[in-house]
């Protein structure tokens, strides 16, 4: 289990707090998203729990543990990250990058060796025709692909994921959302993510945590988010999914050929995507 | 022509093996002080300033003064002198390009490696480094390029370069010497550039088999170019050794041979250090670097005893005796025979157009006339004496090196020139010397000097005694003039010398 506990961080003396007074907490094997625009916090947060940014004030807890007790190197050892953009190594192969962590828990060689082919098909690369190319010769997609099976090499518990599918076009990374939920049901993994996106939230999380200007706006299921907002921001944050998922809707009802207000381009998620969002967004 | 490329191709290998020894030493030196200089000022930002200012610095100190500038602050010279200077060359370019690169490298990834578990040096080692490596290549071949180019003008400081052949070969007007060493030294900076190439390449790619290439390149070219020194090491010489030093012009070029003769004809192993500067050489037989050379009474006098009188020549030739003996446990064996001294020289029709014969006359002329003077002339004593004396006021001044001033004369660039009495060239450019009536100009007595060592060494004595008063003014003009205007070789002018002076070698 993750816990947060009033934790603040203001990045110079007297400034304003990136992150102000904000406690949840995380049950082991869920989702949760940290959900917020640029500026409010969410990645501030993200980092704060395997220090990669320091905390001001507050406590942190993995699985019981104060991250402020253990030297934190080890501490991102055991947990797994997966960056915003292109956080591979670009002078390392695809397997060299998926084997840092083990080597650097010094496993043994052959060990990691299985451990990098049984990752890489795991996340769809097939090991022969991918270990050894390196980053720059794969899509956005196989890269982002990569950088999960990287941060699930040294098997964490709990995987911190930093706007991983911003980079991606659509089809992209509707297949890739697919394949990370089947992935942390499978391996019953403990995921944190940051995103603005608000429909990838609402698609992955078991819970949401908002975030506005450093502050928790709502911590709930996508549910709640939905049914009840319990601010303003909140309620504008979901109206817009909403709008597009009854208007959706109401095109998948219309024969086809019809002309309608919306053009599904724009909307530009694929079918079985819209399919799955009109089910979980359909309010009784 | 071709022999004259024969004669040189015989000093290759002992030269360049020099040359590479040097530069692999420094670059070897600049690389072991870079990294560590990069990682302390990485670490602590605010030196950064001021550590590629002082990198900066050294740069723009001229590479010939900063390599004489380390003999008197280090106390001898040769070797260690000139690998000081020119690894604190190699710095700049290297320490630049490691921290450009290392600064470079994308923070995104840097905190990629702090997110997966990477400690600060691992950090360094395993990504920073790499990703860095192909800058930081970049600026260890811009230094050796720089290194090799440098290496040549360690020669003046005592220390074998390729630079030998350039400087002796400018000053003798050997042509192919100058052209061997210039090439020898352009084929070395493109070999190492392109292994040092080769290795990136080996980095960039992860290949090994090329990694080894290079690697086995660059041992096998120190290994080539350090055989003859090795050689020479290991053939143990039972003889005593004894070295000799010359500055850089004609006449010491065969002087120091004639020595050398000499000694080995006496039974000794004799070594030779050319085209030392003019100060150098004098440091270097203080501190025992070299046994013996020639030096005139004049240069002593006014250079190293600071005298701004003049006197006649025994009185000159005493005292710098006395005072080389008193003050620097030098020894004055004796004198050669022969003075070479400074005077004012120009074409004979122009002279005797304006009715010039002595340096009274020329002093009525020199506000229309133009003089040529060697590089050191108008900061010498020898200019201020003569100035003075004669009121000397010339129209214009230009510096101009030794070989070009005889041209520049010759073609009416210039009226006057400054010439040294013994230089082949007076006659052969057909040239008068104006007479100093007065003595303004000193007495440059050419004499023998010895080391503490060499003074105590009665052989070594005994091996130059009889070259004692043995050349005429004439005799060491007539020498230069082989060398100088008849092209012929410096071994041939040496025993035209030795059978002038009547003393035929006897090996």
């Amino acid at each position: 289990m993750i816990k947060l506990h009033q934790v603040s961080k203001s990045f110079n003396l007297g400034g304003i707090k990136a992150v102000d007074n904000i406690s949840f907490s995380v049950e082991p094997g869920h989702f949760t998203v940290l959900l917020g625009g640029s500026g409010s916090g969410k990645t501030t947060t993200l980092k704060m729990i395997n220090r990669l940014i320091e905390r001001s004030s507050g406590d942190i807890f993995v699985n019981g543990i104060d991250v402020g007790s253990i030297d934190p190197v080890e501490l991102r050892r055991g947990i797994g990250y997966v960056f915003q953009g292109i956080g591979l190594f670009p002078h390392l192969s695809v397997g060299a990058n998926v084997a840092v962590t083990p080597q650097l828990l010094g496993w043994p060689k052959n060990r990691i060796d299985e451990r990098v082919d049984e990752l890489l098909d795991m996340v769809g690369l097939p090991t022969n025709e991918y270990r050894e190319r390196r980053p720059r010769e794969l899509s956005g997609g196989q890269r982002q692909r990569v950088g999960v099976a990287r941060a699930l090499a040294a098997r964490p518990t709990l995987i911190l994921m930093d706007e991983p599918f911003g980079a991606l076009d659509p089809i992209t990374r509707d297949a890739l959302q697919i394949e990370l939920k089947r992935l942390q049901r499978s391996l019953n993994l403990t995921v944190i993510m940051v995103t603005h996106d608000i429909t990838e939230a609402l698609l992955l999380a078991d819970q949401i945590a908002v975030m506005n200007q450093g502050r928790l706006e709502q911590v709930g299921t996508p549910r709640e988010l939905l049914t009840q907002p319990v601010s303003d921001y909140v309620a504008a944050l979901t109206a817009s999914p909403k709008r597009k998922a009854e208007q959706i809707d109401a095109l998948l009802q219309r024969p086809m050929g019809e002309p309608s207000q919306v053009e599904m381009g724009s909307v530009g998620i694929s079918r079985v995507a819209l399919t799955d969002l009109s089910d979980q967004l359909r309010i009784d | 022509m071709w022999n004259q490329f024969i004669e040189q191709l015989d000093l290759l290998p002992g030269y360049l093996s020099a040359h590479l020894t040097l530069t692999l030493v420094a670059m070897a030196g600049g690389m072991l002080i870079c990294l560590p200089l990069a990682l302390l000022v990485l670490r602590f930002e605010r030196l950064q300033a001021p550590v590629l200012a002082v990198a900066s610095l050294i740069q723009t100190i001229p590479s010939l003064a900063l390599l004489a500038l380390m003999v008197p602050l280090l106390g001898q010279i040769g070797f260690l002198p000139a690998i000081i200077a020119l690894t604190a060359y190699s710095v700049l370019p290297i320490l630049r390009n490691t921290l450009t690169g290392i600064l470079g490298v994308d923070a995104a990834i840097i905190e990629a490696a702090r997110g997966v578990g990477m400690r600060n040096w691992q950090i360094l080692w395993r990504v920073q480094l790499p990703l860095a490596s192909p800058v930081i290549i970049a600026g260890v071949r811009t230094a050796v390029v720089w290194v090799v180019g440098i290496a040549t003008l360690s020669t003046p400081v005592g220390a074998t370069s390729l630079g030998n052949y350039i400087f002796s070969g400018l000053q003798t007007q050997n042509h192919v010497a100058v052209l061997m060493g210039c090439m020898a030294a352009g084929l070395l900076a493109m070999l190492l550039d392109g292994l040092i190439r080769l290795l990136e390449l080996a980095i960039v790619n992860q290949s090994r088999r090329l990694g080894t290439l290079a690697g086995i390149g660059l041992i096998g070219l120190w290994l080539v170019g350090s055989a003859p020194l090795i050689v020479v090491r290991w053939s143990a010489d039972a003889r005593p050794r004894v070295t000799i030093g010359g500055k850089a012009f004609t006449e010491q070029y065969l002087l120091t041979q004639l020595l050398a003769d000499r000694f080995r004809a006496a039974g000794f192993a004799p070594q030779t250090r050319e085209s030392l500067g003019s100060m150098v050489i004098f440091d270097a037989l203080r501190f025992g670097e070299i046994d013996c050379y020639v030096d005139y009474s004049g240069t002593i006098w006014f250079n190293a005893m600071k005298r701004r009188d003049v006197a006649s020549a025994p009185v000159v030739l005493a005292q710098v005796t006395e005072w080389l003996a008193d003050t620097h446990e030098i020894t004055v064996l004796g004198s050669l025979g022969f003075e070479n001294a400074y005077a004012f020289a120009m074409r004979r029709d122009r002279a005797a157009e304006l009715g010039l014969r002595t340096i009274s006359d020329l002093a009525r002329a020199a506000p229309s006339l133009t003089l040529g003077a060697d590089f050191e002339f108008l900061d010498r004593p020898d200019w201020h004496s003569v100035r003075e004396t004669y009121g000397l006021q010339f129209g214009e001044r230009l510096q101009l090196d030794p070989t070009l001033m005889y041209q520049a004369v010759d073609e009416g660039t210039v009226d006057v020139i400054t010439a040294f009495s013994t230089d082949a060239r007076i006659e052969a450019y057909d040239l008068v010397l104006l007479e100093d009536a007065r003595h303004a100009f000193p007495p440059y007595d050419a004499m023998i000097l010895l080391s503490a060592r060499a003074a105590e060494d009665s052989e070594i004595q005994a091996a130059l005694e009889p070259l004692l008063g043995s050349i005429a003014e004439q005799t060491m003009r007539g020498a230069n003039r082989m060398v100088d205007v008849e092209r012929r070789s410096r071994s041939e002018a040496v025993a035209w010398l030795l059978e002038q002076a009547e003393m035929v070698p006897t090996d």
